[in-house]
């Protein structure tokens, strides 16, 4: 196991994610200017976007190191991909509220059961769910471990397919703004979008950070406590 | 204030609240951690007493 505990990379990453969700925020609220199809409520893209990239990017970091951890069996990359799936599934309850209020204003519906990309992205998000239950009905070691690892990695194939299922789709009302030919909005808009998701990494960082310190803690704990018993 | 105004403002707060429960929860875990770890320390120092007692010399 690592001896090293990453609290400073939490606390570095913590501070930019203050820094750049305050200004990306402030920007998205008061400077950016409105879309010319959705009005006002456009402005819910620059979180529901940046949540649900960063909840991509947190199953996609949970998969690397449940690959790690089956290549090279140490298992310190178990807990490092567990804790990447636990902080993936915060950022997809996030993606799921925000893009609910999203769709009752701009749809006049808070869920649609029609739209591909929504349901696909609702069964990710229940894959991942059913990952802590798999997780947890089995006790600790190697074969846990394995077992956790081949569930991460399956989970991931479910990304693209997430990701495309739009692009895919005839019939869809969930706006495509990333196509082959690049952002489809303006400068500022695009820079503000860029700052709210750099701060939204970077608060999936510092949570990332912190549970790990966390978790590894309490493991050190437990095998003090062991030890002293 | 707007229906679309309130409606963008709950997606903004939604995302505060969720990480201020977050900390919260944190919070919690950090001051758990702190009591197991103060326990051991005790217990650690127990231990050591017992042993520095067992390591005296007996009085003739």
């Amino acid at each position: 196991m690592s001896t090293s505990l990453p609290n400073r990379a939490g606390i570095v990453l913590g501070a930019a994610a203050l820094v750049l969700l305050s200004a990306g925020f402030a920007l998205a609220l008061f400077w950016v200017p409105s879309d010319a199809d959705q009005g006002f409520s456009q402005r819910i893209f620059y979180v529901h976007v940046p949540v649900a990239l960063t909840a991509y990017a947190s199953f996609v970091w949970g998969a690397w190191k449940a690959l790690r951890l089956l290549w090279t069996r140490e298992p310190s990359y178990d807990l490092e991909s567990y804790t990447a799936i636990h902080i993936g599934v915060i950022f997809g309850v996030l993606t799921l509220v925000t893009g609910s209020i999203w769709a009752r204003i701009s749809w006049g519906v808070w869920w649609s059961w029609g739209e591909r990309q929504l349901v696909l992205f609702l069964v990710l998000f229940l894959f991942y769910s059913a990952y802590f239950m798999l997780r947890y009905s089995t006790d600790p070691g190697p074969r846990r471990a394995g077992m956790s690892a081949v569930y991460a990695l399956f989970g991931v194939v479910l990304i693209p397919v997430s990701f495309l299922a739009i692009r895919l789709a005839e019939n869809f009302i969930h706006p495509v703004v990333f196509n082959s030919h690049g952002p489809q909005m303006a400068g500022s808009m695009f820079f503000v979008f860029c700052v709210c998701f750099a701060g939204m990494l970077a608060l999936a960082g510092a949570l990332y950070a912190n549970e790990l310190t966390g978790k590894r803690l309490d493991t050190r704990l437990r095998e003090l406590r062991e030890a002293l018993a | 204030m707007t229906t679309a105004e309130k409606y963008v403002l709950a997606a903004f707060l939604v995302v505060f609240a969720v990480v201020l429960a977050y900390v919260v929860i944190y919070a919690f875990k950090l001051s758990r951690l702190e009591r197991e770890l103060s326990d051991l320390a005790e217990r650690a120092a127990r231990t050591r007493r017992s042993a520095e007692r067992e390591r005296e010399p007996v009085a003739r």
